[in-house]
């Protein structure tokens, strides 16, 4: 009985190993890509990196309770979209207090250029063209903005948009056909 | 006809080509900026430490002045307190000297007067019943006109 309650406890100790292994492989795959889409919604370092480790942490603590329905990608990202929307929540509501933000304004977030431009005419072009996009993203609302960055910075496919924001796939759609339409009209376009 | 309308149908699908491949770049663009700047954030060293600090830094001096203030303002009112309280015993110590020194002057000036009452009166009766000899005969004479 005796012997059956230890080979007990090491088949849990075993498991939580395994377990915290698991989350510890998953965090060092997923971090940066859930940092990245923080800080393309907020455009501030600061704030990214402290939603990424809330993030994280709250992933951790419910790590048991996730039952791989989606994958964990797409789990990750609907905790991240879930603290993102509860800081600006949080924010809104906390208006007596200081309403400065960290947010780089979008010159300095036009700033990163793709590499491969060799000319300086093209980097020039490259830099306006992503200054254009940073602005039509500015205009666009939480939800719009979401599901564009999902798309075109994360490359997620409709469904994952859907499974991680809780949306439909049809109002997924709706709301990229939105944005798009916006940067297509930063851009100068007719459509 | 046919072949203006096909030109301009021609013209005007290359034109939303054109559209599509500008908006297409800039996507591509976009994406590529923000993977490059995440990529810097993400490599960039942590201030975290110094961040702290400098908060805690912060923080404790904005309780520190705070606290002064607070002990400043409650220092303050308590002094004047304690200055009205002191101001308050300095008037009414005047004050009852002064009506010390009322008494004290209505006291004396009752004194005086009591010791000139009495004096006029030993003067009167001194003056009513001595006559001086100079002014016997005068005094006989009115005594004789009244038996008469």
């Amino acid at each position: 009985m005796a012997a059956g309650t230890a080979l007990d406890a090491m088949a849990i100790t075993t498991a939580d190993d395994a377990a915290a292994q698991e989350f510890a492989r998953v965090v060092e795959r997923h971090r940066p890509q859930i940092f990245r889409f923080l800080l393309s919604s907020t455009r501030d370092m600061d704030l990214a990196e402290t939603l990424t480790q809330e993030c994280f942490l709250k992933a951790h603590r419910n790590w048991g309770s996730f039952r791989g329905e989606s994958s964990a990608m797409t789990w990750l990202m609907r905790i991240a979209i879930n603290l993102q929307k509860d800081h600006w929540r949080n924010r809104r509501m906390q208006f007596w207090r200081t309403t400065r933000t960290n947010s780089v304004d979008l010159d300095e977030a036009s700033e990163w250029l793709p590499s491969g431009e060799s000319s300086i005419e093209q980097q020039l072009l490259a830099r306006e063209r992503v200054k254009q996009v940073w602005s039509a993203v500015k205009g666009l609302s939480e939800r719009q903005r979401t599901v564009f960055l999902l798309r075109y910075v994360e490359e997620q496919e409709l469904r994952e948009i859907a499974a991680a924001t809780g949306l439909s796939e049809g109002t997924v759609k709706a709301h990229l056909s939105r944005a798009v339409a916006r940067v297509r009209l930063e851009l100068g376009g007719k459509r | 006809m046919k072949k203006f309308d096909d030109e301009a149908n021609g013209l005007k699908e290359r034109a939303v080509d054109a559209e599509d491949l500008e908006l297409e770049l800039a996507l591509k663009n976009f994406k590529s900026s923000v993977h490059a700047w995440s990529d810097a954030a993400y490599r960039r060293p942590r201030a975290f430490t110094k961040e702290v600090r400098l908060r805690s830094w912060r923080l404790a001096l904005g309780w520190a002045l705070g606290c002064v203030l607070v002990a400043g303002s409650v220092s303050g009112g308590l002094l004047q307190r304690h200055h009205r309280v002191e101001q308050a015993r300095i008037a009414a110590q005047q004050r009852a000297a002064e009506q010390r020194k009322q008494v004290r002057e209505q006291q004396a000036r009752a004194q005086v007067s009591d010791s000139d009452e009495v004096l006029l009166a030993g003067v009167d009766s001194d003056v009513a019943r001595q006559v001086p000899s100079a002014l016997e005969p005068l005094a006989q004479m009115m005594a004789d006109d009244e038996t008469k």
